[in-house]
Parts: structure tokens; C-alpha cells; sequence
């Protein structure tokens, strides 16, 4: 059996949001930090697709942003491919890494320079990592990767004001895809598209992934687009990961609490005027997290124990779980 | 007799390359108590709908031709003056985003205060006590003391309980919601939509519920209109539209929203997208991306005509078309 491509172990992410220094020497306000991530850890195999799951400030955003390298882990490390990727882009071989991993961002309206022509959208990585270097190869391989994503090459004089909102994503992708990397890093990619379009970029996004191999970390708050693309999803709650297991075992027997009222809160299409059980209660402040188990102001199995230990993730029967409960 | 009756609406913008036909020819009613649904994608016109009904169009738009009447008196010609009496007062609004919808430098009592007296003749104090009642019912826990904080300090869930509290203050009969969930996590989105059905039927009010997700209409609404390119494709029960769909472009969007008990390798997709303003197609407006299209569907804009239990503006379901 082949090694993962990625491995992360106990990575972590601590902001440091105090007042200024001159309010905390005044006013003896206190240094405030916030743990966006707490240590998670999992890994990828190669060709697979992790998705990461949870709600608005969970965490996830920062993990993958943290796997690109645009941010520098507080604890923990990540391992690609065998090698650390931290310690990797800070050296020499950073454009190495750099070129073997890409991100995809959510929102394709800021994420494209609209001064920008196609062209040098997509082209920029190609340049930027020396991969082409002549004007005619450089069209030539453009072209290719428009109409990989289903563009066409004519597209490339275009500026993205001329897209849709799902055309400017499949740009996104095609830039990414440019130096073809083994590893994309898709932070809510469908999030701010349509429904229709927004199946069309997944269906691209799959058949990319069985064409080349590709492996993704996919974030999105949609249970439903997650169960659709993953083989594996992670649930986080404030920074943590409270469940981790293949998608079929996810979404058939839900573990924890929390995943269970995710699955619950999702409106169900075929069985119109059913009720939905409200969950209660709303994410706390991070700053200012419960003890214990972070979940347990909301949950309804909430005992004493819950209180006082965090439950650690611990591995159960094929799925990594952090309750007391079971 | 119906609440609210929009009859062949429609909203044009003139610019400076001609004038775009925003919402063409728009018909649909709602009764009494009714929560009616508005679905479709970006730029299908729903907004624009509920826009046009509270009066809030943003010029260059305009009404160019219909009526929208609400309890039989006519108000899409109303002075602004007037209008702003029928706003609040009869039709309360709920927008997409809790923070732009509250003014971040007063209280949110001083601001629902300001709404109850604005329409019903309350003392102060009779207006703040009311305010605390309101915020009670969209379960604000502690709402004596929230009732004196800012917007600021309320999180997203909370902001747009106290959006729905503002927009109920004034006893209005019909609510006009847009995306009142689009910018909430699903947790909390659920919460909203109960609140939402729960206080509107403890008023009697109706709701007007637009959305683009499917999910969301599928267990809020008694009835659903689907928007396609400024007008209205499909329009009947909730349940009919989604399981037995007559439009082809309904049956289309249903059929790309991922499912949660279906495995497949690839989702459905209507391929292409909604065409521009500027660019509406002759004939059906779905007719580009229709898998079923045929002659007729190019040349003749088909009406809503009955459809099984629903109404769809497809020439699939013309009564000459059974051949």
C-alpha cells in the first residue's frame, strides 16, 4: 500500500487577537488569542478527496489555508508527498511545492483581476514557474487548459467581466490546473453559484479528478455537495475535528451529536411540510470557548463529564470520533 | 378572495442600448395565510418581484405595465409618501443580509419602536413593551436587556430574529422574504425558516418566500413559482411542482441539486446558462438549453397553461400538443 499524499498531524492555527499594547498596558486588558484551528490531524491517499465540513467559523477556511502555506502553522506539521511542506516552502524547493499543490477559492467575482485577459490568468503560473516560456506554446497550452474545464480557447482575449459566474469559476480551476499539480486545495468552490451551474462545475471537477488523478481537499458547508464528491468528509466544530469516516458510513450512521444535527438541519427535497428538528443553540465565540467538550452547550446528550474532559479523537471501528458518548 | 393579486406585470429598465424587459408579464396571487414560494436562479427576476411589490424598485425601474393590488386597492402607482404608509404597516420585508437591514448606530428597541409607532398608535412605552413581546415571540432568550443592545452584538441567527421581529411589528398581512436564509449556516437556517412559519401563522399573516434553494420551498411553502429569465415557468402546489415537475427547465433544476439519498458518479446539468436581459431568445426563453425543444418552442412564447396540477409555460403541455 502506497503511503498518503497528505498527512496532517496535530496542526494548529492561533491568532493573535489582543488589544494594542498600549490598551493592554492602560487599561491591564489581558493578550486574547484565538485558536481558529486546534489541532487536527488526517490524511489523503492519493486520487482521493477529503471533505471538511462544519459551520460558518469552524475552522475549515483556516485549514486549508494553512495547507497551501498561507499561513504558517502555530503547532503541527503537514506532510506531502513524504516531505514536510512547511519546512519545504520557506527552502529553495518552495516553487517545487507550489507547483504540486493549488487552491481553488470561493468566490470567482474577487478571485480573478478583472484588468486581467484570460490569457494572463491562466498563463501567470505557467510563466511564473518557467514551465513556458515561448508566446506561441504558451496560447497553445492555455487553450488546452480552457477547453479541459469546458471553455473554449477563443475565450482567451476575454476579460472575466464577459463570464458567468460558473465560467469565471471554471477559469479558476483552469489557472489551477496550470501547473499541474497533484493536490487542490477547493475552498467552497460552488458556494456562490447557482444550483445548475453549480452541478456543472462539479461535474468537471470530478471527471478532472478521474482523468488525472487528482487529489482534493474539498470545503463546503453543503452536506449534500459534499456527500456527492468526497470519499472521505471531516466534520469540524471550533477547530476541531468531532468526527472523521468514509462518506457512506457518515452519512448512514452519523456518530457524533453534532454531525447528526448537521444531517438533521438539511431541508429534505421529497418530503415537503415535514418539520425539521430546529437545532438549537448557535456556534459559541471562539475566543471564549465552553470547557470540556466545545459541543456540549448544544448537544443533547450533554452529561457532567462533558463539561469538565474534552473527549480526545479516538479511533473507533473504522471512524475517528471525539465523544464521550460513543 | 386573494391578499395580494399581481396581474401581467411588468418591470422595464430603460438604458442608453434600449429598454430591457426585466419581469415580463408576471401573474400570481396569494391568499390569505398563504406562504407562496419564489424560486430560480440569479438574475431570474425574483427579487425584482418582491421588489416591485413593496415598492422599492431601484430607478431606472420601472412598472411599465400591470398592477399589483393588495386587499383590492391598487398600489403600484402610489406617491412614495403613500407607499411608505402601506410598507410596515401592511406588507413587512425581510432582506437577504441581517447587518445592512438594521442601522448599526441605534438600539435595536429604538428602531423597532420607531416602527410600531410609525404604524399603530402606541405611547413609548407601550411601543417598547411590544418591542419585548415581538423579540420574546422570535425567541430572543433575554430580551428585556438584548432589547437595548446593538445590532453589532447580535450574532447572524439572532440579527435576522430581529429582522423578522421589525418586519412583524406593525401587524402586516403579507411578508415579503428575500433570501431571508442564504446568508445563515444550515444550523441556524432551520431555525429561521420554523420561526418564520411558526409566527406567520400565529398572526395570520402570508408570506411571500424567495429563495434559490429548492430545500428550503420544499418545506416552508404551500405553493411554489418557479422565475426563468424574468418570467414565470412553472406555478402550482408545492408538492406537485417537485415531484411531478411539467417544465422541463424545473424537472432540469431539480434534477441538479445533489441528493442525499442518491449515489451517482455525475449530477445532472442543463447545460449552457440563463440568457442576458439584452439576449432573451424568441420563442420560449428555455428553449436553447430545453432537451425536449421542437419547432414551435423557436417561434411562439408559449403562456402558463394548465399542466396536470400545476401551470407551466411550456408548449409540451398545450392541449393541440398531445400528438
Amino acid at each position: 500500500m502506497t503511503s498518503p499524499l497528505v498527512v496532517a498531524q496535530d496542526l494548529a492555527k492561533t491568532f493573535d487577537v489582543s488589544p494594542p499594547w498600549l490598551n493592554r498596558v492602560l487599561e491591564g486588558k489581558p493578550r486574547q488569542l484565538l485558536h481558529a484551528v486546534d489541532g487536527v490531524s488526517f490524511e489523503i491517499e492519493r486520487g482521493q478527496t477529503l471533505a471538511l465540513v462544519g459551520e460558518s467559523g469552524c475552522g475549515k477556511s483556516t485549514v486549508a489555508r494553512l495547507l497551501v502555506g498561507l499561513y504558517q502553522p502555530t503547532r503541527g506539521s503537514m506532510q506531502f508527498d513524504g516531505q514536510d511542506a512547511h519546512a519545504a516552502y520557506r527552502s529553495v524547493q518552495a516553487r517545487e511545492i507550489r507547483q504540486r499543490i493549488q487552491m481553488i477559492f470561493q468566490d470567482p467575482y474577487a478571485s480573478l483581476n478583472p484588468r486581467w485577459t484570460v490569457q494572463s490568468i491562466v498563463g501567470e503560473p505557467l510563466l511564473e514557474h518557467g514551465l513556458i516560456t515561448d508566446p506561441a506554446g504558451l496560447k497553445q497550452r492555455v487553450g488546452e487548459l480552457l477547453a479541459s474545464v469546458g471553455l473554449s480557447a477563443l475565450d482567451m482575449v476575454k476579460y472575466p467581466h464577459q463570464f458567468s459566474g460558473g465560467q469565471r469559476q471554471r477559469i479558476s480551476i483552469a489557472r489551477a490546473l496550470a501547473t499541474a499539480p497533484e493536490f487542490l486545495v477547493c475552498d467552497e468552490p460552488t458556494s456562490a453559484l447557482d444550483v445548475s451551474v453549480q452541478a456543472q462545475v462539479l461535474n468537471i471537477m470530478k471527471d478532472l479528478q478521474r482523468q488525472r488523478g487528482l487529489t482534493y481537499l474539498f470545503i463546503s458547508h453543503n452536506l449534500a455537495v459534499v456527500r456527492h464528491v468526497s470519499d472521505r468528509v471531516g466534520v469540524m466544530y471550533l477547530g476541531r475535528l468531532v468526527e472523521l469516516a468514509d462518506k457512506h458510513t457518515l452519512f448512514s450512521q452519523p456518530q457524533h451529536p453534532y454531525t447528526r444535527m448537521l444531517l438533521d438541519a438539511i431541508p429534505k427535497m421529497h418530503q415537503t411540510g415535514r418539520a425539521r428538528t430546529p437545532v438549537q443553540g448557535e456556534v459559541p465565540n471562539p475566543l471564549n470557548p465552553p470547557t470540556g467538550c466545545t459541543f456540549h452547550p448544544r448537544c443533547p446528550q450533554a452529561t457532567d463529564r462533558c463539561k469538565s474532559e474534552r473527549p480526545a479523537l479516538r479511533q473507533l471501528g473504522g471512524i475517528q470520533i471525539a465523544c464521550h458518548h460513543v | 378572495m386573494s391578499l395580494l393579486q399581481v396581474q401581467n406585470l411588468v418591470v422595464e429598465f430603460p438604458t442608453r442600448r434600449g429598454t430591457l424587459r426585466a419581469l415580463d408579464d408576471i401573474s400570481f396571487d396569494i391568499a390569505p395565510g398563504e406562504i407562496l414560494g419564489v424560486v430560480g436562479e440569479s438574475g431570474a427576476g425574483k427579487s425584482l418581484t418582491g421588489a416591485s411589490i413593496i415598492g422599492l424598485l431601484e430607478p431606472p425601474g420601472r412598472v411599465a405595465s400591470g398592477q399589483i393590488v393588495l386587499q383590492g386597492q391598487r398600489i403600484d402607482q402610489l406617491s412614495a409618501d403613500e407607499m411608505r404608509h402601506i410598507r410596515g404597516r401592511k406588507i413587512g420585508a425581510i432582506f437577504q443580509d441581517p447587518l445592512t437591514s438594521l442601522n448599526p448606530l441605534y438600539t435595536i428597541g429604538r428602531q423597532i419602536t420607531e416602527t410600531i409607532m410609525a404604524h399603530l398608535p402606541m405611547t413609548q412605552a407601550q411601543a417598547r413593551q411590544r418591542a419585548i413581546e415581538l423579540l420574546q415571540d422570535t425567541g430572543i432568550p433575554a430580551a428585556e436587556q438584548r432589547i437595548d443592545h446593538y445590532p453589532h452584538q447580535f450574532s447572524g441567527g439572532m440579527r435576522q430574529r430581529v429582522v423578522i421581529a421589525l418586519a412583524l411589528a406593525a401587524e402586516p398581512q403579507l411578508i415579503v422574504a428575500d433570501e431571508p436564509t442564504t446568508a445563515l449556516d444550515v444550523s441556524i437556517q432551520a431555525q429561521i425558516i420554523s420561526l418564520l412559519k411558526k409566527v406567520c401563522k400565529d398572526r395570520g399573516a402570508a408570506v411571500m418566500l424567495i429563495t434559490h434553494d429548492m430545500g428550503v420551498i420544499a418545506e416552508t411553502c404551500d405553493r411554489v413559482a418557479v422565475m426563468y429569465a424574468g418570467r414565470i415557468a412553472e406555478i402550482g402546489p408545492v408538492r406537485e411542482v417537485i415531484n411531478h415537475s411539467a417544465h422541463p427547465y424545473t424537472r432540469g433544476l431539480m434534477a441538479c441539486i445533489p441528493d442525499m439519498d442518491s449515489d451517482r458518479e455525475n449530477l445532472n446539468q442543463i447545460d449552457g446558462a440563463m440568457p442576458r436581459l439584452n439576449a432573451i431568445p424568441q420563442g420560449c426563453a428555455f428553449n436553447p438549453r430545453c432537451p425536449q425543444v421542437h419547432e414551435r418552442c423557436g417561434q411562439e412564447r408559449p403562456e402558463l397553461m394548465p399542466a396536470g396540477a400545476t401551470r407551466a409555460a411550456c408548449w409540451l403541455h398545450h392541449p393541440q400538443a398531445a400528438s
